[in-house]
C-alpha cells in the first residue's frame, strides 16, 4: 500500500489500527524473521526501534488477528504430501460452525472455510483443503470427514487441481 | 531429514511465543542447543522442506480483501482466458481443477472495495461470468503433517 497507512473500514470498526510503525515491522518481516537466538533484538536494531516496543507491536498484531502465528510454513511437496484435493460439502447452515470447526481440526486439513453457495451450479458451502501422500490417502482422509458431518452433509466432491496457473505470494508494498 | 528434523518441523508449525529468545523452549524439549537447532532450521529452509519462517500474516486483517473465485471456462478457450486471469496484477493464485468450474483463482486486493471492480473487469475481457466466494468464516489456516 502506499502512501500514509491506510485502515479499512472493517479494521477501523474492530480497532485494529495499523500506524507507520506497524507496518514497517510487517515490510521488514515478510520474507521471514532473522534466524538468529534474540530475533525480536535483531529486528529492531534493523528498524531502529527497541525490543520492547517491537514485541509489544508484535504481540498486539497477534492478538487481534493480523498475525496467526510465528511459524514455519512447510513445503508440502518436499515432505511428500504430493496430493492435495479441494473437497467441499453441503452442510447445513444451522450447524456449519460447529462442524466446520471440527474440520477445520483434523490433521490434514490445511484450510477450511465457510463460503457462499451459488445455486443451482454450486450448493457447497464448507470447503476443507485435504493433503495426502497420494490419492489413496486423501480419498481416506475425505471418507473420515463424511463419516464425522454425518447427516449434516447432504453432498460433497473433491476437486483436485489439474495445473498451477499462476502462484504469486501475497505481498505488501511499504 | 531424520527424526529430530521431522519433530522440529511439527513443533515450528505450531508457533513460537512471541518474547525476546522464542527458540529456547523448543531447543529445550527436541535436546538441543539454540545454535543447533537455528542451523537445522537454516538447512531446511535451504533443502526447501520449509518454505518460510516468521509472522504469518492474514492479509483481510491488514485492510484488505481476499476472495476465491471461479469460472466455467470453455475448453478451446482455456489457456487463452488463463492468461487474460493472470494479467490481473490482483490475482495471486490461479488454478486448473477437474469440475465444470474449471478454473479457480484468489483475488487480493488493498482496499475491500477494489474486489468488485476487479471482477467486473476479468468478467469483461474472459465473457465468463466469476462465481465470487468470499469467505463468511475461517475455521483454520495451516497444516500439522505427520513427519
Amino acid at each position: 500500500m502506499t502512501g500514509q497507512p491506510q485502515t479499512s473500514s472493517r479494521a477501523r470498526q474492530s480497532g485494529k489500527l495499523l500506524d507507520a510503525t506497524d507496518r514497517k515491522i510487517i515490510v521488514a518481516t515478510q520474507a521471514g524473521l532473522p534466524l538468529v537466538a534474540a530475533p525480536f533484538d535483531a529486528l529492531a536494531e534493523q528498524l531502529g526501534l527497541t525490543v520492547e516496543d517491537v514485541l509489544a507491536r508484535v504481540a498486539a498484531m497477534q492478538a487481534n488477528g493480523i498475525i496467526r502465528r510465528i511459524a514455519a510454513v512447510p513445503n508440502h511437496y518436499a515432505l511428500g504430501y504430493t496430493v492435495n484435493g479441494m473437497s467441499v460439502w453441503n452442510v447445513t447452515d444451522e450447524r456449519i460452525s460447529e462442524l466446520g470447526k471440527q474440520v477445520g481440526a483434523l490433521d490434514f486439513v490445511s484450510h477450511c472455510y465457510h463460503r457462499p453457495r451459488h445455486l443451482p451450479l454450486w450448493p457447497y458451502n464448507l470447503f476443507a483443503m485435504v493433503h495426502g501422500r497420494n490419492s489413496q490417502d486423501v480419498e481416506a482422509n475425505v471418507a473420515d470427514i463424511a463419516s464425522l458431518l454425518g447427516e449434516h452433509c447432504r453432498g460433497h466432491e473433491v476437486l483436485y487441481s489439474k495445473r498451477i496457473l499462476k502462484k504469486t505470494g501475497l505481498r505488501i508494498k511499504g | 531429514m531424520d527424526s529430530v528434523d521431522a519433530r522440529l518441523v511439527n513443533c515450528l508449525q505450531e508457533g513460537l511465543p512471541v518474547c525476546p529468545r522464542p527458540f529456547d523452549d523448543v531447543a529445550a524439549s527436541l535436546g538441543l542447543s539454540v545454535d543447533k537447532l537455528l542451523s537445522r532450521v537454516q538447512r531446511l529452509l535451504d533443502e526447501r522442506v520449509l518454505t518460510r519462517f516468521g509472522p504469518m500474516f492474514n492479509a483481510e486483517n491488514l485492510g484488505g480483501a481476499l476472495s476465491l473465485c471461479a469460472m466455467q471456462v470453455p475448453q478451446d478457450r482455456y489457456d487463452k482466458i488463463a492468461d487474460l486471469v493472470n494479467a490481473f496484477p490482483e490475482v495471486a493464485h490461479n488454478y486448473e481443477r477437474d469440475h465444470l468450474l474449471n478454473m479457480w483463482f484468489v483475488i487480493a486486493t488493498e482496499r475491500p472495495e477494489q474486489a468488485g471492480t476487479v471482477l467486473a473487469e476479468i468478467e469483461q475481457v474472459t465473457g465468463c461470468r466469476v462465481y465470487d466466494m468470499p469467505k463468511q468464516e475461517e475455521f483454520y489456516v495451516g497444516l500439522k503433517l505427520a513427519v
